[in-house]
């Protein structure tokens, strides 16, 4: 089943075109990932599916609906997490989920909401005295109390230290054993690589890979580096076992030495990196 | 309900805009009540006089000014933002605001009756039902010029600034605090066109000269007409989501 539809979106603020013609599917349960630098169109495209901005063109469904007429209904299945995470600062933990589960028809039990999140020994803290990391926390449990099917996360750990930012990847993978879909966008590889069942790498408004963490690394050919005349020659290849057979030969029949030689299978670090700039 | 439940718990717990809204109205009038409460105003006991106008400013920094800031604080902070991703209609949530604002509104001008008769010996007003309806004409017709004066204020460091700037002179030139009778004629041109100048009169002739609200219909009708036009601009242009960059 589909979660989330997206093909040839557009949406330009201005003169600036933000998004030019993105596409992508999110099936139901997976955890979808859009992976890109600051300015690529990932929070553009997150607030179009959330209902928040209204697109250019192209069409959208989100869970079955087009979120640019978002009913009750609709919202009551979606939770968002934004990238400012705004609450009243004068409510406690508790009386903040109690208020916002009011909104929905079914929301879960604010106790269990507080566990999931791991406020429970702040349950009774107002938010005013909340580290940035547990109000983080909090903002997920407030996404998470009308019990959504479907989880908008705009940079969940951005500004988090790295043992918080463990933390959240904890909670996340919980979100996706119950059968949560999510989609998350985030400009830190490792977190699209350790989170998303699929990534999707957006630049200056366009998708350009998409695919599982392992394709995505796997897609471009493996490097043979090596020194001929002082100049360092770069080949890239999808049959490394043959090149490097008639490479090899020919050094040998020449008696020369491979200087520098190095075969290496690129990091999803090192695509990404090509794939952005 | 729930939602005018958790409104009223957030004013509650908001202590400087609960200060800044309930309670310096009601210190404002001990204090002029004690300056000049005993003098003659306008022919009337001076006590008698500024607990009309009193109602009056108390309406404004409710209504209008305590309604403005915290909305604007709560757009530029992003928590309408959030709210809008819930399923609440976003009218419930602004009839909750409006709701939880007259139960304030109520409580305060409750307060306000009762020290006046504590302390200055004014008169309960004898017009009951007039003035119930005068106090909640003027409550939403200064709650609809506060959601409308939202629109104006970008940013939320500026909405004191901007809703104080605009609401304590608009108090000091329609009477508030003293007869207007006393003001040079340009500052009464400004009360002439003033929401404020017209619900403190239209207040004074319920509570001082026993009038029926409808009697001064023409009163009744530019505090409406003012209200209406601050809901028309909020209608249009309220905005759910902070200012961009």
């Amino acid at each position: 089943m589909t979660a989330v539809l997206v093909e040839n979106l557009h949406k330009s603020y201005h003169e600036h075109e933000a998004l030019r013609g993105v596409s992508f599917e999110i099936r139901e349960g997976e955890v979808f990932s859009l992976l890109g630098p600051n300015g690529a169109g990932k929070t553009t495209t997150i607030e179009i599916l959330e209902g928040y901005r209204r697109r250019d063109s192209g069409s959208v469904e989100v869970l079955g609906a087009d979120p640019a007429r978002p009913t009750s209904k609709w919202r009551a299945r979606i939770g968002v997490v934004l990238q400012s995470s705004a609450m009243y600062e004068n409510l406690t933990v508790r009386e903040s989920l109690a208020l916002f589960g009011g909104y929905y028809e079914r929301p879960r039990p604010v106790d269990e909401v507080v566990d999931v999140v791991g406020l429970g020994e702040k349950a009774h803290t107002t938010v005013r005295k909340l580290s940035g990391g547990q109000r983080r926390r909090l903002d997920l449990g407030l996404a998470l109390v009308g019990d959504p099917e479907l989880i908008f996360l705009d940079e969940p750990t951005t500004g988090f230290d790295p043992a918080a930012r463990r933390t959240a990847w904890e909670t996340i993978r919980s979100l996706r054993e119950l059968g949560k879909t999510i989609l998350l966008t985030t400009h830190y590889l490792d977190e699209a690589e350790q989170l998303a069942d699929r990534v999707a790498v957006l630049r200056d408004g366009r998708i350009v890979a998409t695919g599982t963490p392992a394709d995505l690394t796997s897609t471009p050919a493996t490097e043979i580096r090596y020194r001929e005349n002082g100049r360092e020659v770069v080949l890239r290849t999808e049959e490394p076992t043959r090149v490097l057979a008639e490479l090899t030969a020919r050094a040998l029949e020449r008696g020369e030495e491979l200087l520098d030689l190095e075969v290496r299978r690129p990091s999803l670090e090192e695509v990404y990196l090509e794939l952005t700039e | 309900m729930h939602e005018v439940r958790g409104q009223l718990l957030l004013y509650v717990r908001s202590k400087e805009l609960a200060f800044f809204t309930f309670l310096l109205p009601l210190i404002m009038f001990v204090l002029l009540g004690s300056t000049y409460g005993d003098n003659r105003i306008d022919g009337l006991r001076g006590a008698n006089f500024l607990e009309a106008g009193m109602l009056g400013y108390g309406v404004v920094s409710t209504a209008f000014a305590g309604l403005a800031i915290f909305m604007v604080i709560r757009r530029e902070s992003g928590i309408l933002k959030r709210v809008r991703a819930t399923p609440l209609p976003g009218s419930a949530y602004i009839m909750a605001v409006l709701a939880s604002t007259l139960v304030a509104f109520a409580l305060s001008s409750a307060c306000m009756i009762a020290i006046g008769r504590g302390l200055f010996a004014v008169p309960l007003p004898a017009r009951w039902i007039s003035l119930v309806l005068t106090l909640l004409l003027g409550a939403l017709a200064f709650a609809a010029l506060g959601l409308g004066m939202t629109v104006v204020v970008r940013s939320a460091e500026g909405a004191s600034a901007t809703v104080n700037a605009v609401y304590l002179p608009m108090a000091f030139i329609s009477g508030s605090f003293f007869s207007p009778h006393s003001f040079p004629p340009f500052l009464r041109a400004i009360a002439n066109v003033l929401p404020l100048t017209y619900f403190i009169r239209l207040t004074r002739d319920v509570m001082l000269h026993g009038h029926q609200v409808w009697t001064s219909w023409r009163d009744v009708a530019i505090v409406a007409a003012w209200g209406a036009f601050g809901a028309v601009v909020a209608f249009r242009r309220f905005r759910w989501e902070p200012a961009e960059g």
